[in-house]
């Protein structure tokens, strides 16, 4: 089977053209969509459902930095290790405790409206570092580092949007 | 630069005559049918020229049935076998029905669903369901002139699995072909984005008799994309109609009432709401069946109080919707109001506020939903060319997982994800030798499973002994285009593989639809054969013309050999469908369908090579 960058026409690096990325999916979607197919007998109503769900898969992965990140990492044959491999650098975890910190103590929403822009603001750094890494550097190790600590900000996002649910 | 044309898959390049499809709204309080005509979407009225039908069903003892305006007239007479508002109880049990003690129903507590004892015998919220669609079905048949080819049966989009399943279930049971299950506020965005030709960010704010939805989508041209969606399936115009019943039983000093004058009320209060959209004050008088009068004033201000946390409710949904688009109410280029319960000043207020801008109200609010049905059903039935259709991409509302070890719900899909979609997960096993594993599939937003719908539970056995932790189980989560589940698990460390498919427990077993529908003919006095016999030769005939149509279109994707095979067995289904024996037209259309496994896939690859290729030839054009 095609790698999802291949399915879609792309070059398989960390920075994608996000346009080409859109567009490639909506003409394939266009034409393999179970919507093209609703009058079609069942086999090719399964055929088509299973290239969908493939399709809106391989988008879904290119789409997230971090998804992405995995998947070429895994691409390059790296051992990712993420549900094993928790060792993180000392800085960075008395960083996160920090912005912990503040999440528990924020219950209103603006609070929560500037701790969500730091994070993103980190996110956005940490994305950047990872292009550099796996595309130009290829220091894929190095990359898996910085994946991990885009997992962790990507975990305190979620539980920012929960606590938008409790305070508001 | 020329370019080369070639005909889009799935659409045969033989002239076909146009297919008779529906846009079907089977909505709380009230159901539509609507179809395109000479390229225009329209309502289809019933004899008297009336568009909506009361989805009000009233159960005689000796078998008559009757729905909408005659069942809704005689409803306080008849509470007990005059069903209303039946869509809140799909796909529920007792204990998820709000005011079940304010109902006048005699309910009846079964496994999945809630079922209601009437003077024809005990029936579920499908067969009621069912009763509506037949209605809309005859009526489409009557006025469009001939058999349907299919219909899309609209949902709220925050309907869960099982809530869809029953309204599946319903159709098949009313004898429709269900081209597809569509979200409410996704039919309204086609309907709205097509006539105003919208482009950007929209929002959909749906309150319906009901539920409540709201959508964001991003509209451009030839492309319908849902964000995100929210909503509560258990907030609607009745709860409104509810809180004001409330208030007249309390402003009126009434003692306990018996179920005709609850009914009474309910039909009173309702007229009220309704008359506090145009007017400062409503007047609400009744004679009770004991003799007492009631009459109390209600002023718009003092409904607008008393409906104050209902409206509020609807903000949260709102706000959750919002961030799961990532978007903030500043990119959000128009808010379309949907369903009669928009009507109300304070709903329009909120929403605006919310928003600041005003709301879109220039689509009829009561038939924009079944008319963005019928212009998708015209597009599933493949009535329109290449190019003028469109692609819709949808989301299923609420997270699919799992129950592990403590009662904690471990998502497998998430919310908002865009179907169809799979997604699986390994599991393992807790002790050593363990030979079975039951599964609970949820679904849910909440950590733990006791907060979330329990859709389904299987168990998958026969696991070789092993070590605790050494079986490798992977669970397959499948949601279709209809925003339908399937499961499966495997169990693969050892090569021994077992699987199983589950549908979910709220849904009718077939067992279950085949006695409602035997039920269901003993009343009508047709034949099951007859009817048996039809479903399969009209299922074989639109099998034989889509392969015939594939080949057309794609032939050359087969050797002369493969493809003389298919025209074959093709030419042999056409035979045998104009025979009487519906077990061999079932045979031969699995064949067929057998036969052509290997040429959808061929054709699939081949469209999706088609689409690169055309972007690219569209990149140098720029």
């Amino acid at each position: 089977m095609s790698s999802h960058f291949e399915l879609f026409g792309l070059a398989p690096a960390f920075a994608v053209d996000a346009a080409a990325l859109d567009r490639a999916y909506r003409e394939i979607q266009s034409r393999v969509h179970p919507d093209r197919f609703a009058h079609a007998g069942d086999a090719e109503r399964r055929a088509s459902m299973q290239w969908t769900t493939r399709v809106n898969e391989a988008y879904r992965t290119l789409k997230s930095p971090v998804q992405r990140a995995k998947y070429l990492l895994e691409l390059n044959g790296v051992d990712v290790g993420f549900e094993t491999n928790t060792q993180m650098p000392g800085d960075f975890l008395l960083r996160q405790l920090e912005l912990r910190e503040t999440l528990a103590g924020a219950n209103q929403p603006e609070a929560l409206d500037a701790l969500l822009a730091e994070v993103r603001q980190e996110q956005r750094l940490l994305v950047q570092g990872i292009a550099q890494l796996i595309d130009d550097s290829k220091d894929y190790a190095a990359a898996a580092g910085e994946v991990r600590k885009l997992m962790f900000l990507d975990k305190l996002a979620a539980e920012i949007d929960v606590a938008y649910e409790k305070v508001e | 630069m020329a370019l080369l044309q070639i005909s889009e898959p799935g659409l045969s390049a033989a002239p076909h005559q146009h297919r008779l499809a529906v846009g079907i709204d089977l909505g709380t309080t009230n159901s539509l049918v609507a179809t395109v005509r000479s390229g225009a979407a329209t309502v289809l009225p019933d004899e008297q020229g009336r568009a909506l039908l009361p989805s009000i069903v009233r159960y005689h003892a000796d078998g008559r049935v009757e729905v909408g305006y005659p069942a809704q007239a005689r409803q306080a007479e008849d509470p007990k076998n005059s069903i209303a508002s039946v869509k809140r109880f799909m796909g529920r049990g007792l204990k998820d029905v709000a005011h079940a003690e304010h109902m006048a129903y005699d309910f009846a507590d079964a496994p999945g669903m809630v079922q209601l004892r009437t003077a024809a015998g005990v029936k579920s919220p499908v067969e009621v369901s069912a009763e509506i669609l037949k209605v809309l079905r005859q009526r489409a048949e009557l006025s469009l002139g001939g058999e349907l080819a299919g219909a899309v049966i609209t949902v709220p989009a925050y309907f869960d699995d099982a809530q869809r399943q029953a309204t599946k279930d319903a159709a098949q049971l009313a004898g429709l072909n269900v081209l597809r299950l569509l979200n409410e506020p996704t039919a309204a965005a086609i309907a709205y984005g097509l006539e105003n030709a919208a482009e950007g960010v929209y929002a959909v704010f749906d309150l319906g008799g009901g539920t409540f939805d709201i959508s964001i989508l991003r509209l451009s041209s030839g492309m319908f994309e849902v964000v995100a969606t929210n909503g509560d399936s258990l907030l609607g115009g009745d709860d409104f109609d509810q809180r004001v019943f409330c208030w007249v039983v309390e402003e009126a000093k009434l003692p306990p009432l018996n179920a005709r004058d609850m009914r009474l009320l309910l039909v009173k209060s309702r007229e009220a709401k309704e008359y506090l959209t145009t007017h400062a004050e409503a007047r609400i008088t009744a004679r009770l069946s004991g003799g007492e009068v009631v009459d109390v004033s209600l002023s718009a201000e003092k409904f607008c109080q008393i409906t104050q946390t209902l409206v509020h409710k609807a903000l949260g949904p709102m706000r959750k919707a919002l961030r799961d688009a990532g978007l903030g109410a500043e990119d959000v280029r128009g808010v379309v109001m949907v369903g009669g319960a928009t009507r109300m000043p304070q709903i329009q207020r909120a929403v605006g506020e919310f928003f600041r801008r005003d709301p879109l109200n220039n689509l009829d609010p009561d038939k924009v939903v079944a008319l963005g049905a019928a212009m998708q059903a015209n597009v599933l039935a493949g009535n329109k060319a290449a190019g003028e259709d469109w692609l819709l991409l949808d989301v299923i509302p609420l997270s699919l997982g799992i129950e592990t070890m403590g009662g904690l719900a471990e998502k497998i899909i998430p919310r908002n994800s865009t179907i169809p979609v799979a997604r699986a997960q390994e599991f393992t096993t807790f002790k050593d030798g363990q030979s079975a594993m039951s599964f609970h599939v949820v679904q849910g937003e909440r950590e733990l499973v006791q907060d979330c719908r329990s859709l389904a539970r299987f168990e998958l056995k026969g696991i070789p002994p092993m070590a605790a932790g050494a079986a490798r189980v992977r669970v397959t989560f499948q949601v279709d285009a209809d925003g339908l589940l399937s499961v499966s698990a495997k169990e693969a460390a050892t090569g021994v593989e077992a699987s199983v498919a589950v549908k979910p427990s709220y849904g009718l077993a077939d067992a279950d639809v085949e006695r409602m529908l035997r039920d269901s003919f003993e009343h009508a006095k047709e034949d099951m054969r007859a009817r048996a016999l039809n479903e399969a030769r009209v299922d074989a005939i639109r099998l034989v013309e889509a392969v015939r149509g594939a080949l057309a279109a794609d032939g050359a994707l087969l050797s002369a050999e493969e493809r003389a095979a298919l025209e074959r067995q093709a030419a042999a289904l056409a035979a045998v469908a104009s025979g009487s024996d519906h077990r061999a037209i079932r045979q031969a259309s699995e064949a067929l369908n057998r036969a052509t496994e290997e040429f959808a896939g061929r054709r699939m690859d081949a469209g999706v090579k088609r689409a690169l290729a055309g972007k690219r030839i569209a990149g140098l054009d720029l």
